[in-house]
């Protein structure tokens, strides 16, 4: 099933509000989860397997470290 | 050479009656039970269906964010710490002379249950990353060295029920030792969980007094049977009285002996003679440099169990003497509290404090009929005056393992 980028935007914004409490406006594509929002890599996990609930997009641990902004997870969710 | 005087100068706690100390102390005093009923789901799988369930959740006080990734130990000590260091008003010091001494006496047991449930439901992908940093019996000392950014130790004695009066010992210690100018010390429990309450049952520990859950915890009275769970948390600012003084903190009490001692005898049973724990309280004074005769109070141990009670205030009569044993005061405010098992030494130190700061002894509830082997005066039902000037009071824990503690502490 296909979802359109607004769809993840707003589904990431969710979950990154419920995991580390970010604000869901600051979850714009640009953003780099390390530097702009302060998101650890434990908290990276948590995020990519609610990622895969929401989206049903299984994130590898080997791809999860390539994605480095919500844009990398957004082309990843919708490849 | 002379110990290093050490001096408490912040209290904090979240209990069964009360989010805080000022709301925990008032009802102590009114003779409050904090005990209620357990969701009724558990009942049927349970002889126990009641507990010393926390006042106000963290979830008045942490945001969300912050509570997924803390188990609830490491809450309950944040919570308690930051009201112990606003109390203390909040010193300026170097993180090198911070110390942290925070218990538990079981660890991180619900997330433990939580994170296995996950697991055998839905695989090891939904095992929280934090699982591991919020299991461990360390966890809460750690959280509070991370939020104070303490840097001279973080340590976490685990003793069972004596967890964290032995938290409080090693924090007068620390200071003693030239190790830290001030430590966060004290202790936190959150286990109230039906594998948990099974386990305390099946030793026969816990009363079954399911008609009665208010009048259940009754430490001294003929016909208890058994000690109610409870969960929370005590924090202590303790600063040596130099450091004190010289910013102008307001000083509750001394924290002025600490005694330890095991019974070696039983895993679980304490030893019915009482030798180790009236060595505990021997040892407290004489590391206090106080006589029996400077001991008005004891708050007990006290749990409201058959074998423990009674052979705690005949300790008490061995170590203080007929003399002294006459005169003192004795308290349980388990009765009120339940047993917060790893934060009880914590918060019944808090209660030991205020008792000498203000001037009260809080009582013990629910002795109908006080069973004829007790050995001291216990102050039952209402509060009762302590005597002006400068005097003691002892604060006992003991854990099973046979551990005993005794805690002193002196009018400022």
């Amino acid at each position: 099933m296909a979802h359109s980028e607004q769809e993840i935007l707003e589904g990431l914004g969710e979950i990154i509000e419920e995991i580390v409490g970010t604000d869901p406006s600051e979850v714009t594509p640009e953003k780099s989860f390390v530097d702009d929002l302060d998101i650890d890599s434990l908290s990276m996990v948590e995020i990519a397997v609610a990622a895969q609930d929401k989206f049903g997009v299984e994130i590898p641990d080997e791809q999860l470290k390539d994605l480095k902004t919500v844009q990398d997870v957004v082309n990843f969710i919708q490849k | 050479m002379s110990k290093t005087d050490v001096v408490v100068t912040g209290l904090g706690a979240t209990t069964p009656l009360g989010g805080d100390v000022a709301t925990t102390w008032s009802a102590l005093l009114d003779g409050r039970s904090g005990i209620s009923m357990l969701p009724e789901e558990w009942h049927e799988s349970l002889p126990v269906h009641f507990a010393g369930q926390i006042a106000q959740e963290p979830s008045e006080k942490l945001p969300r964010p912050r509570l997924r990734r803390l188990d609830r130990t490491q809450q309950f000590a944040l919570i308690a710490a930051q009201e112990a260091w606003a109390d203390a008003g909040s010193p300026e010091v170097d993180p090198l002379r911070l110390g942290v001494v925070v218990s538990s006496g079981i660890g991180g047991i619900l997330t433990i249950l939580e994170q296995y449930d996950n697991f055998r439901e839905k695989g090891w992908r939904r095992v929280s990353p934090f699982t591991v940093p919020m299991l461990m019996p360390n966890s809460p000392a750690a959280a509070v060295a991370l939020e104070f950014t303490a840097r001279a130790g973080a340590h976490a004695p685990v003793s069972a029920c004596a967890s964290s009066a032995e938290a409080i010992a090693n924090a007068v210690d620390m200071i003693r030792a030239g190790r830290a100018d001030i430590v966060i010390a004290g202790g936190t429990e959150a286990a109230i969980h039906p594998l948990n309450i099974a386990s305390f049952a099946s030793m026969r520990a816990l009363s079954t007094r399911n008609d009665d859950p208010q009048t259940a915890s009754r430490p001294w009275d003929k016909d208890r049977d058994g000690f109610v769970m409870g969960e929370g948390a005590g924090i202590l600012v303790l600063e040596s009285a130099e450091h004190a003084a010289r910013r102008g903190a307001r000083v509750y009490a001394h924290a002025s002996g600490v005694g330890y001692s095991d019974d070696a005898f039983d895993i679980v049973q304490p030893d019915p003679e009482g030798t180790g724990q009236a060595r505990a309280i021997t040892l407290a004074l004489d590391d206090a440099g106080l006589a029996p005769r400077d001991v008005v109070h004891v708050n007990a141990h006290a749990t409201s169990t058959p074998a423990g009670d009674v052979g705690e205030t005949r300790a008490i009569r061995a170590a203080l003497g007929d003399a002294a044993a006459d005169r003192v005061a004795v308290t349980s405010t388990k009765s009120m509290t339940g047993h917060l098992l790893g934060g009880a030494g914590a918060v019944e130190s808090i209660a030991t404090v205020k008792a000498l700061h203000d001037g009260v002894i809080p009582p013990t509830v629910n002795i109908q009929e006080l069973d004829p082997e007790v050995a001291v005066d216990i102050v039952r039902d209402k509060p009762r005056d302590m005597p002006a000037g400068d005097v003691a009071a002892i604060n006992e824990s003991f854990g099973f393992g046979g551990h005993n503690i005794a805690l002193v502490f002196r009018r400022a």
